[in-house]
């Protein structure tokens, strides 16, 4: 029986082969080779096309490790993604909840694709509209100064807050989505038990609804966290000069100093605290998919 | 119950608070695109003189055409492989299969960051080199993974016994897709598509990194500006970007349900 099952499988793959090569091919070319290519170039002293000596090192962990600038900012990038997937949190949970369990019909259907809808348009885009908002002069500082008695400058652009709040606009309905799809299949007649039983609103929050939505948020959070500690292009439009996180300096090392091995590293080193992370996260993504 | 009807009121306001959130900054950023003042002072004054000044920007026009090509060819090719590979993801077992279907995931969950720069190396390397083409080496191999878990949903939905139908009526394997599966997950790979679409045509990061300075994609060029320094004229191309995309994710809703419902 088992070899009759391992033929049949074999005979599977033979015709899935032709169905499935070309775009593991593709993907093989454009992403798990590069990757691969990466960490090899990484551990060199120079890229070996120039034409110029090379030769394998240690050099570029070494530089993370003993420059105590690349850990600090690794350090804030994961304080960033940090504090922007509690945001996303505090904001986007209930929303979701709303969205989940009060509105009914055709409004619950228009009003989710409108809070999705923003999240597939151009993040870079989204970004720089914040800058027309919080900069001095614009619009926030010229609305409060109309409706307040007293005079106030706002000028949040190139500050800590401006990137937080330019990241949580692009990332909160990721939250949104996640969360309602996993509050979404909660059976009211739970929730209804639950009260007729009793408990109170906020008991029936902590001890059923939170519970079974938490497969929900914790992809949401994974979700987030992730490509914000990798953030550079948000960071670098919101936070002028104060905008200097583990991400901005990879991008530096590739388009402005070309210390390609080192931004390599770097790069590398990012990609584990990454998958350590996912790792962490993935029991509960499991289950939530 | 006066108490829940009060919560669910909150709620409603809650939520118009989130999309007022939401929309604000980019409602203002398309209103001061048709503001006089170049450095978005009010009072507001109408014109569509940035949107005239775009025009004559040559460098923005060839972005542009640069993005809508990548964007039409990565669809084509993406859809056209990811479902294929969903197809055979679908039909047949074999070993390894989970394997496969989990590396779908490292492309989707890995910051566009180390992807695009991993790239850059990559195909510095092996001699393929920046431009256009490696930009479109990249954005199909962004967008197979989103085309194959779109195609493949749509595919959870089909009952196998259809094909087994047809088979047992005379059709040989290629009728059997094209007439009986390829019409049922049609709308799939139409979403696929337009999800690709939406991928290659936003994508900043990874074609930041694969740019030259004569070959490069619209958001790139945007981005370029940006740090120059901000004009009315990127508000007006922004606007632009920003309708198209949510327009395309419009009509991709009217293929492929999002909620999760039934």
């Amino acid at each position: 029986m088992a070899a009759q099952g391992a033929v049949a499988a074999r005979s599977g793959l033979r015709s899935a082969l032709p169905l499935l090569a070309p775009a593991y091919l593709w993907l093989t070319v454009a992403i798990f080779l590069p990757l691969s290519a990466m960490v090899f170039f990484s551990f060199m002293t120079d890229l070996p096309l120039t034409g110029k000596p090379w030769a394998f090192t240690l050099g570029n962990y070494a530089a993370f490790f003993s420059q105590s600038l690349y850990l600090t900012l690794l350090l804030a990038s994961l304080r960033l993604g940090l504090e922007v997937t509690l945001w996303c949190i505090v904001i986007g949970y209930p929303a979701a909840y709303v969205l989940a369990k009060v509105l009914k019909g055709r409004s619950r259907e228009a009003i989710f694709l409108l809070v999705i809808l923003p999240f597939w348009s151009n993040g870079l885009v989204r970004i720089f509209s914040w800058a027309m908002v919080l900069r001095e002069g614009g619009i926030l500082d010229t609305a409060l100064n109309a409706v307040l008695p007293f005079k106030i400058n706002i000028d949040l652009m190139y500050s800590y807050p401006a990137v937080i709040i330019g990241l949580v606009h692009s990332y909160v309905p990721y939250m949104v989505l996640t969360c309602y799809l996993t509050l979404q299949a909660i059976d009211d007649s739970l929730i209804e038990a639950g009260r007729s039983l009793g408990a109170s609103r906020l008991q029936v929050l902590k001890r059923v609804i939170i519970p079974l939505s938490l497969p929900g948020l914790v992809a949401g959070a994974a979700l987030i966290f992730v490509p914000v500690v990798g953030s550079f292009m948000e960071p670098r439009i919101l936070g002028g000069r104060t905008g200097t996180f583990y991400g901005t300096v990879i991008e530096d090392q590739f388009v402005a100093v070309f210390n390609w091995p080192l931004g390599a590293a770097l790069s590398f080193i990012l990609l584990a605290v990454v998958l350590v992370i996912l790792a962490v996260a993935s029991p509960v993504l499991r289950r939530a998919a | 119950m006066a108490t829940t009807r009060f919560l669910e009121w909150l709620g409603r306001i809650y939520i118009g608070l989130l999309l007022a959130f939401l929309y604000l900054p980019i409602i203002i950023m398309a209103l001061m695109s048709f503001n006089v003042s170049p450095f978005y002072q009010l009072p507001f004054d109408w014109t569509t003189e940035w949107y005239a000044s775009l025009w004559q920007n040559d460098q923005l026009i060839a972005a542009t055409w640069n993005s809508i090509e990548i964007a039409v060819i990565t669809t084509i090719i993406s859809s056209v492989l990811g479902s294929a590979a969903s197809l055979a993801l679908f039909r047949y077992e074999f070993r390894g299969k989970k394997f496969l279907q989990a590396l779908l995931f490292p492309p989707i969950a890995i910051p566009w960051l180390i992807t695009g720069t991993a790239m850059l190396i990559f195909f510095f390397g092996v001699g393929i080199g920046r431009g256009l083409f490696a930009i479109l080496l990249g954005h199909v191999a962004l967008a197979l993974p989103y085309v194959i878990v779109v195609v493949s949903a749509r595919l959870h939905t089909f009952a196998p016994e259809l094909e087994e139908a047809a088979r047992s009526l005379g059709a040989n394997q290629w009728q059997v897709t094209r007439r009986v599966t390829l019409p049922w997950i049609m709308p799939g790979v139409i979403a696929g598509g337009l999800f690709a679409f939406a991928v290659s045509f936003d994508q900043f990061v990874v074609s930041y990194f694969l740019a030259t300075p004569g070959q490069t994609t619209l958001p790139v060029e945007i981005y370029a500006a940006i740090r120059k320094g901000f004009t009315p004229e990127i508000n007006a191309v922004s606007t632009i970007i920003i309708v198209v995309s949510m327009a395309l994710m419009l009509l991709t809703a009217r293929f492929f349900k999002f909620g999760g419902e039934k």
